[in-house]
Protein backbone atom coordinates (compact mmCIF):
# COMPACT_ATOMS: atom_id res chain seq x y z
CA UNK A 1 0.00 0.00 0.00
CA UNK A 2 1.35 3.42 -0.94
CA UNK A 3 2.18 6.03 1.67
CA UNK A 4 -0.39 8.62 2.66
CA UNK A 5 0.66 12.24 3.12
CA UNK A 6 -1.46 14.85 4.86
CA UNK A 7 -1.32 18.65 5.01
CA UNK A 8 -3.41 21.22 6.83
CA UNK A 9 -5.66 23.27 4.59
CA UNK A 10 -4.69 26.94 4.82
CA UNK A 11 -8.33 27.99 4.58
CA UNK A 12 -9.04 27.07 8.16
CA UNK A 13 -8.53 28.81 11.46
CA UNK A 14 -7.43 26.66 14.40
CA UNK A 15 -6.98 27.31 18.09
CA UNK A 16 -6.26 25.09 21.08
CA UNK A 17 -8.86 25.71 23.79
CA UNK A 18 -8.52 23.63 26.94
CA UNK A 19 -7.74 20.12 25.70
CA UNK A 20 -9.62 20.50 22.43
CA UNK A 21 -8.35 21.76 19.12
CA UNK A 22 -11.08 23.94 17.61
CA UNK A 23 -10.99 24.29 13.86
CA UNK A 24 -13.24 26.48 11.76
CA UNK A 25 -13.50 26.19 8.03
CA UNK A 26 -13.12 29.74 6.75
CA UNK A 27 -14.86 28.60 3.56
CA UNK A 28 -18.23 27.65 5.06
CA UNK A 29 -17.86 28.50 8.80
CA UNK A 30 -18.26 24.85 9.85
CA UNK A 31 -16.77 24.26 13.29
CA UNK A 32 -14.83 21.12 14.22
CA UNK A 33 -13.40 19.96 17.50
CA UNK A 34 -10.52 17.48 17.65
CA UNK A 35 -9.55 15.38 20.65
CA UNK A 36 -5.96 14.96 21.78
CA UNK A 37 -5.13 12.09 19.38
CA UNK A 38 -6.66 13.82 16.39
CA UNK A 39 -4.96 17.07 17.37
CA UNK A 40 -1.58 15.33 17.36
CA UNK A 41 -2.17 14.12 13.82
CA UNK A 42 -3.43 17.53 12.70
CA UNK A 43 -0.43 19.33 14.12
CA UNK A 44 1.99 16.87 12.48
CA UNK A 45 0.31 17.20 9.07
CA UNK A 46 3.19 18.93 7.29
CA UNK A 47 2.62 17.38 3.85
CA UNK A 48 6.02 15.64 3.95
CA UNK A 49 5.78 13.08 6.77
CA UNK A 50 3.85 9.92 5.85
CA UNK A 51 0.79 9.27 7.99
CA UNK A 52 2.17 5.89 9.10
CA UNK A 53 5.27 7.61 10.44
CA UNK A 54 3.19 10.23 12.29
CA UNK A 55 1.14 7.47 13.90
CA UNK A 56 4.18 5.40 14.84
CA UNK A 57 6.37 8.24 16.13
CA UNK A 58 3.82 10.53 17.72
CA UNK A 59 0.46 8.86 18.31
CA UNK A 60 1.67 5.44 19.52
CA UNK A 61 4.46 6.98 21.57
CA UNK A 62 2.17 9.47 23.29
CA UNK A 63 -1.02 7.47 23.75
CA UNK A 64 0.21 3.86 24.12
CA UNK A 65 -2.11 2.37 21.52
CA UNK A 66 -1.75 -0.64 19.23
CA UNK A 67 0.05 0.57 16.06
CA UNK A 68 -2.21 -1.30 13.60
CA UNK A 69 -5.41 -0.10 15.28
CA UNK A 70 -4.03 3.42 15.56
CA UNK A 71 -3.15 3.53 11.87
CA UNK A 72 -6.61 2.31 10.83
CA UNK A 73 -8.25 4.91 13.07
CA UNK A 74 -5.92 7.61 11.74
CA UNK A 75 -6.74 6.73 8.13
CA UNK A 76 -10.46 7.01 8.88
CA UNK A 77 -9.90 10.31 10.64
CA UNK A 78 -7.91 11.91 7.83
CA UNK A 79 -10.45 10.76 5.25
CA UNK A 80 -13.21 12.39 7.30
CA UNK A 81 -11.28 15.62 7.73
CA UNK A 82 -10.42 15.60 4.05
CA UNK A 83 -14.09 15.30 3.10
CA UNK A 84 -14.78 18.44 5.13
CA UNK A 85 -11.94 20.23 3.35
CA UNK A 86 -9.86 20.92 6.41
CA UNK A 87 -7.06 18.46 5.60
CA UNK A 88 -5.43 17.59 2.28
CA UNK A 89 -4.64 13.91 1.63
CA UNK A 90 -2.39 12.58 -1.12
CA UNK A 91 -0.29 9.56 -2.05
CA UNK A 92 2.62 11.86 -2.79
CA UNK A 93 4.21 14.57 -0.64
CA UNK A 94 2.16 17.77 -0.65
CA UNK A 95 4.02 20.90 -1.65
CA UNK A 96 2.59 24.02 -0.09
CA UNK A 97 2.78 27.33 -1.94
CA UNK A 98 3.97 30.53 -0.27
CA UNK B 1 -36.69 74.71 -9.07
CA UNK B 2 -36.49 72.23 -6.21
CA UNK B 3 -33.05 71.72 -4.74
CA UNK B 4 -32.46 68.71 -2.55
CA UNK B 5 -30.58 69.74 0.56
CA UNK B 6 -28.24 67.12 1.92
CA UNK B 7 -28.35 66.59 5.65
CA UNK B 8 -25.41 64.96 7.39
CA UNK B 9 -25.61 63.26 10.75
CA UNK B 10 -22.90 61.28 12.51
CA UNK B 11 -24.12 58.26 14.43
CA UNK B 12 -21.48 56.83 16.73
CA UNK B 13 -22.08 53.29 17.93
CA UNK B 14 -19.29 51.39 19.65
CA UNK B 15 -16.75 54.18 19.08
CA UNK B 16 -17.38 53.79 15.34
CA UNK B 17 -18.77 57.06 13.97
CA UNK B 18 -20.70 56.61 10.74
CA UNK B 19 -21.78 59.64 8.74
CA UNK B 20 -25.20 59.32 7.13
CA UNK B 21 -26.11 61.74 4.35
CA UNK B 22 -29.71 62.05 3.26
CA UNK B 23 -31.79 64.61 1.43
CA UNK B 24 -34.99 63.31 3.00
CA UNK B 25 -36.23 65.34 6.01
CA UNK B 26 -38.61 62.48 6.80
CA UNK B 27 -35.76 59.99 6.94
CA UNK B 28 -33.68 62.40 9.01
CA UNK B 29 -36.48 62.36 11.55
CA UNK B 30 -36.44 58.56 11.54
CA UNK B 31 -32.71 58.68 12.27
CA UNK B 32 -33.10 61.12 15.15
CA UNK B 33 -35.90 59.09 16.70
CA UNK B 34 -33.97 55.86 16.44
CA UNK B 35 -30.42 56.98 17.12
CA UNK B 36 -30.82 60.29 18.94
CA UNK B 37 -28.77 59.12 21.90
CA UNK B 38 -25.92 58.09 19.61
CA UNK B 39 -25.53 61.25 17.53
CA UNK B 40 -22.07 62.80 17.76
CA UNK B 41 -21.58 65.70 15.35
CA UNK B 42 -18.01 66.22 16.55
CA UNK B 43 -16.75 62.73 15.74
CA UNK B 44 -14.54 62.07 12.73
CA UNK B 45 -16.48 59.51 10.67
CA UNK B 46 -14.96 56.06 10.14
CA UNK B 47 -17.42 55.44 7.32
CA UNK B 48 -19.82 57.45 5.18
CA UNK B 49 -23.21 56.35 3.98
CA UNK B 50 -25.18 58.15 1.28
CA UNK B 51 -28.82 57.22 1.67
CA UNK B 52 -31.33 57.38 -1.14
CA UNK B 53 -34.84 57.04 0.19
CA UNK B 54 -37.20 55.51 -2.34
CA UNK B 55 -40.87 54.51 -2.17
CA UNK B 56 -41.40 50.98 -0.87
CA UNK B 57 -42.96 50.13 -4.24
CA UNK B 58 -39.54 50.72 -5.87
CA UNK B 59 -38.01 47.93 -3.79
CA UNK B 60 -39.19 44.59 -5.15
CA UNK B 61 -39.13 42.69 -1.84
CA UNK B 62 -39.98 45.50 0.56
CA UNK B 63 -43.14 43.82 1.81
CA UNK B 64 -41.69 40.34 2.08
CA UNK B 65 -40.37 39.80 5.61
CA UNK B 66 -39.01 36.38 4.64
CA UNK B 67 -36.42 37.66 2.17
CA UNK B 68 -33.05 36.68 3.58
CA UNK B 69 -30.23 39.14 3.90
CA UNK B 70 -27.46 38.52 1.38
CA UNK B 71 -23.93 39.86 1.86
CA UNK B 72 -21.35 39.21 -0.85
CA UNK B 73 -17.96 40.69 -1.65
CA UNK B 74 -17.59 41.50 -5.36
CA UNK B 75 -15.05 43.72 -7.08
CA UNK B 76 -13.74 45.24 -3.83
CA UNK B 77 -17.27 46.14 -2.70
CA UNK B 78 -19.60 44.64 -0.21
CA UNK B 79 -23.08 44.21 -1.66
CA UNK B 80 -25.88 43.95 0.89
CA UNK B 81 -29.31 42.99 -0.30
CA UNK B 82 -32.56 42.48 1.50
CA UNK B 83 -36.13 43.04 0.44
CA UNK B 84 -36.27 46.52 1.90
CA UNK B 85 -32.79 47.80 1.03
CA UNK B 86 -29.86 47.50 -1.35
CA UNK B 87 -26.46 48.75 -0.25
CA UNK B 88 -22.99 48.80 -1.77
CA UNK B 89 -20.01 49.51 0.44
CA UNK B 90 -16.41 50.15 -0.44
CA UNK B 91 -14.30 49.30 2.62
CA UNK B 92 -11.20 50.80 1.00
CA UNK B 93 -12.82 54.20 0.46
CA UNK B 94 -14.83 53.82 3.67
CA UNK B 95 -18.03 54.86 2.01
CA UNK B 96 -21.18 53.31 0.66
CA UNK B 97 -24.56 53.97 -0.87
CA UNK B 98 -27.84 52.56 0.25
CA UNK B 99 -31.31 52.64 -1.30
CA UNK B 100 -34.08 52.02 1.16
CA UNK B 101 -37.61 52.76 2.15
CA UNK B 102 -38.05 55.34 4.89
CA UNK B 103 -38.43 52.83 7.69
CA UNK B 104 -36.20 52.31 10.71
CA UNK B 105 -35.91 48.58 10.05
CA UNK B 106 -33.91 48.83 6.83
CA UNK B 107 -31.32 51.27 8.18
CA UNK B 108 -31.11 49.31 11.41
CA UNK B 109 -30.35 46.08 9.52
CA UNK B 110 -27.82 47.86 7.31
CA UNK B 111 -26.10 49.36 10.34
CA UNK B 112 -25.82 45.96 12.00
CA UNK B 113 -24.15 44.48 8.92
CA UNK B 114 -21.81 47.44 8.43
CA UNK B 115 -20.74 47.41 12.06
CA UNK B 116 -20.22 43.63 12.02
CA UNK B 117 -17.97 43.97 8.95
CA UNK B 118 -15.97 46.94 10.25
CA UNK B 119 -15.71 45.56 13.75
CA UNK B 120 -14.51 42.12 12.60
CA UNK B 121 -11.42 43.74 11.11
CA UNK B 122 -10.67 45.35 14.48
CA UNK B 123 -10.99 42.24 16.62
CA UNK B 124 -14.46 43.14 17.88
CA UNK B 125 -17.76 41.36 17.77
CA UNK B 126 -21.49 41.98 17.58
CA UNK B 127 -23.19 39.36 19.72
CA UNK B 128 -26.82 38.40 19.93
CA UNK B 129 -26.94 39.09 23.65
CA UNK B 130 -28.20 41.58 26.18
CA UNK B 131 -25.69 43.48 28.29
CA UNK B 132 -25.65 45.85 31.22
CA UNK B 133 -23.23 47.79 33.40
CA UNK B 134 -23.21 47.50 37.15
CA UNK B 135 -20.62 48.90 39.55
CA UNK B 136 -18.51 50.01 36.61
CA UNK B 137 -18.34 46.55 35.06
CA UNK B 138 -20.17 45.20 32.00
CA UNK B 139 -21.93 41.84 31.96
CA UNK B 140 -23.15 40.10 28.85
CA UNK B 141 -26.05 37.62 28.68
CA UNK B 142 -26.06 35.40 25.60
CA UNK B 143 -28.52 32.76 24.56
CA UNK B 144 -30.85 31.49 21.90
CA UNK B 145 -34.21 33.16 21.38
CA UNK B 146 -36.34 32.58 24.46
CA UNK B 147 -33.35 31.95 26.76
CA UNK B 148 -34.11 35.12 28.70
CA UNK B 149 -32.05 38.00 27.29
CA UNK B 150 -34.93 40.45 27.50
CA UNK B 151 -36.25 38.93 30.73
CA UNK B 152 -32.97 39.43 32.56
CA UNK B 153 -32.81 42.98 31.22
CA UNK B 154 -36.29 43.67 32.63
CA UNK B 155 -35.22 42.25 35.99
CA UNK B 156 -32.13 44.47 36.23
CA UNK B 157 -31.94 46.45 39.48
CA UNK B 158 -32.17 50.26 39.39
CA UNK B 159 -28.41 50.70 39.73
CA UNK B 160 -27.76 48.72 36.52
CA UNK B 161 -27.40 50.54 33.19
CA UNK B 162 -28.80 48.68 30.22
CA UNK B 163 -26.49 48.58 27.20
CA UNK B 164 -28.91 46.60 25.03
CA UNK B 165 -31.46 43.81 25.31
CA UNK B 166 -30.68 42.52 21.82
CA UNK B 167 -27.28 43.17 20.21
CA UNK B 168 -24.15 43.61 22.30
CA UNK B 169 -21.13 45.45 20.98
CA UNK B 170 -17.73 44.22 22.11
CA UNK B 171 -14.36 45.73 21.28
CA UNK B 172 -10.82 44.78 22.22
CA UNK B 173 -9.08 47.85 23.62
CA UNK B 174 -5.56 47.46 24.90
CA UNK B 175 -5.45 44.29 26.96
CA UNK B 176 -9.15 44.03 27.66
CA UNK B 177 -12.60 43.82 26.15
CA UNK B 178 -15.15 46.59 26.51
CA UNK B 179 -18.91 46.44 26.00
CA UNK B 180 -20.68 49.42 24.47
CA UNK B 181 -24.30 50.46 24.53
CA UNK B 182 -26.19 50.09 21.26
CA UNK B 183 -29.46 51.46 19.88
CA UNK B 184 -30.30 47.96 18.62
CA UNK B 185 -33.32 47.06 20.72
CA UNK B 186 -35.20 43.80 21.08
CA UNK B 187 -38.52 43.16 22.80
CA UNK B 188 -37.93 46.04 25.22
CA UNK B 189 -38.14 48.39 22.22
CA UNK B 190 -35.81 50.72 24.06
CA UNK B 191 -32.28 51.69 22.98
CA UNK B 192 -29.40 51.03 25.31
CA UNK B 193 -27.48 53.77 27.08
CA UNK B 194 -24.58 55.21 25.12
CA UNK B 195 -21.87 54.21 27.60
CA UNK B 196 -19.05 51.69 27.77
CA UNK B 197 -17.45 49.57 30.47
CA UNK B 198 -14.86 46.80 30.76
CA UNK B 199 -16.45 43.42 30.11
CA UNK B 200 -16.23 41.42 33.36
CA UNK B 201 -18.16 38.26 32.49
CA UNK B 202 -20.23 36.51 29.87
CA UNK B 203 -23.20 34.46 31.01
CA UNK B 204 -24.77 31.79 28.83
CA UNK B 205 -28.44 31.96 29.74
CA UNK B 206 -31.09 29.38 30.35
CA UNK B 207 -34.14 29.48 32.57
CA UNK B 208 -34.76 26.93 35.30
CA UNK B 209 -36.34 26.37 38.72
CA UNK B 210 -33.48 27.99 40.64
CA UNK B 211 -30.65 30.43 40.20
CA UNK B 212 -27.25 28.86 39.73
CA UNK B 213 -23.94 29.40 38.02
CA UNK B 214 -21.90 26.61 36.47
CA UNK B 215 -18.43 26.67 35.05
CA UNK B 216 -17.99 26.33 31.29
CA UNK B 217 -14.84 25.03 29.60
CA UNK B 218 -13.14 27.25 27.05
CA UNK B 219 -14.09 25.07 24.08
CA UNK B 220 -17.77 24.97 25.07
CA UNK B 221 -17.67 28.69 25.73
CA UNK B 222 -16.26 29.34 22.27
CA UNK B 223 -18.92 27.12 20.65
CA UNK B 224 -21.72 28.95 22.48
CA UNK B 225 -20.39 32.44 21.79
CA UNK B 226 -19.81 31.60 18.13
CA UNK B 227 -23.47 30.58 17.83
CA UNK B 228 -24.46 34.01 19.10
CA UNK B 229 -22.11 36.13 16.98
CA UNK B 230 -23.75 38.21 14.28
CA UNK B 231 -21.82 37.72 11.13
CA UNK B 232 -23.28 37.80 7.68
CA UNK B 233 -20.43 37.75 5.20
CA UNK B 234 -19.16 34.75 3.29
CA UNK B 235 -15.58 35.90 3.36
CA UNK B 236 -12.88 33.47 4.43
CA UNK B 237 -10.53 36.12 5.82
CA UNK B 238 -13.19 37.70 8.00
CA UNK B 239 -14.56 34.32 9.12
CA UNK B 240 -11.08 33.40 10.35
CA UNK B 241 -10.82 36.76 12.15
CA UNK B 242 -14.16 36.30 13.87
CA UNK B 243 -13.14 32.80 14.96
CA UNK B 244 -9.85 34.14 16.37
CA UNK B 245 -11.68 36.97 18.14
CA UNK B 246 -14.11 34.58 19.82
CA UNK B 247 -11.26 32.31 20.96
CA UNK B 248 -9.38 35.33 22.31
CA UNK B 249 -12.52 36.61 24.06
CA UNK B 250 -13.27 33.36 25.92
CA UNK B 251 -9.63 33.11 27.01
CA UNK B 252 -9.66 36.63 28.47
CA UNK B 253 -13.19 36.99 29.84
CA UNK B 254 -14.80 34.45 32.21
CA UNK B 255 -17.71 32.59 30.60
CA UNK B 256 -20.24 30.85 32.86
CA UNK B 257 -23.60 29.19 32.46
CA UNK B 258 -26.32 31.13 34.29
CA UNK B 259 -29.52 29.23 34.93
CA UNK B 260 -32.12 31.52 36.42
CA UNK B 261 -35.60 31.66 37.79
CA UNK B 262 -37.20 34.80 36.40
CA UNK B 263 -37.24 37.13 39.37
CA UNK B 264 -34.89 39.87 40.50
CA UNK B 265 -32.81 37.63 42.78
CA UNK B 266 -30.80 36.40 39.82
CA UNK B 267 -28.95 39.71 39.84
CA UNK B 268 -27.46 38.78 43.24
CA UNK B 269 -25.33 36.28 41.31
CA UNK B 270 -24.14 38.76 38.71
CA UNK B 271 -20.81 40.10 39.85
Amino acid sequence: MSAVYIARNKEVAARMLGDELMIMSARDSTLFSLNATASTIWQAADGRTPLAEIVERQVCKTFAVDPAVALTDAEELVQGLSQHGILKVSNTPIEEGP
Amino acid sequence: MDAAIAHDVVIEIGAMPVLVRTSSPEFLEVLWKRYGGFMNPDAEPSFEFVVEVVPASALPGADDADVDLSVVFEGNRWILERGDFHAELDPGLRRGEIRLASSPYAIDAAFRVVHSLLLARQGGLLVHASSAVRNGKAFLFAGVSGAGKTTISRLAPPDATLLTDEISYIRLEGDGYFAYGTPFAGELAKPGENVRAPLAAIYLLSQGPENRIDAVGEADAARSVLESVLFFAHDSELVARVFDSVCELVQRVPVQRLTFFPDGRVWELVA
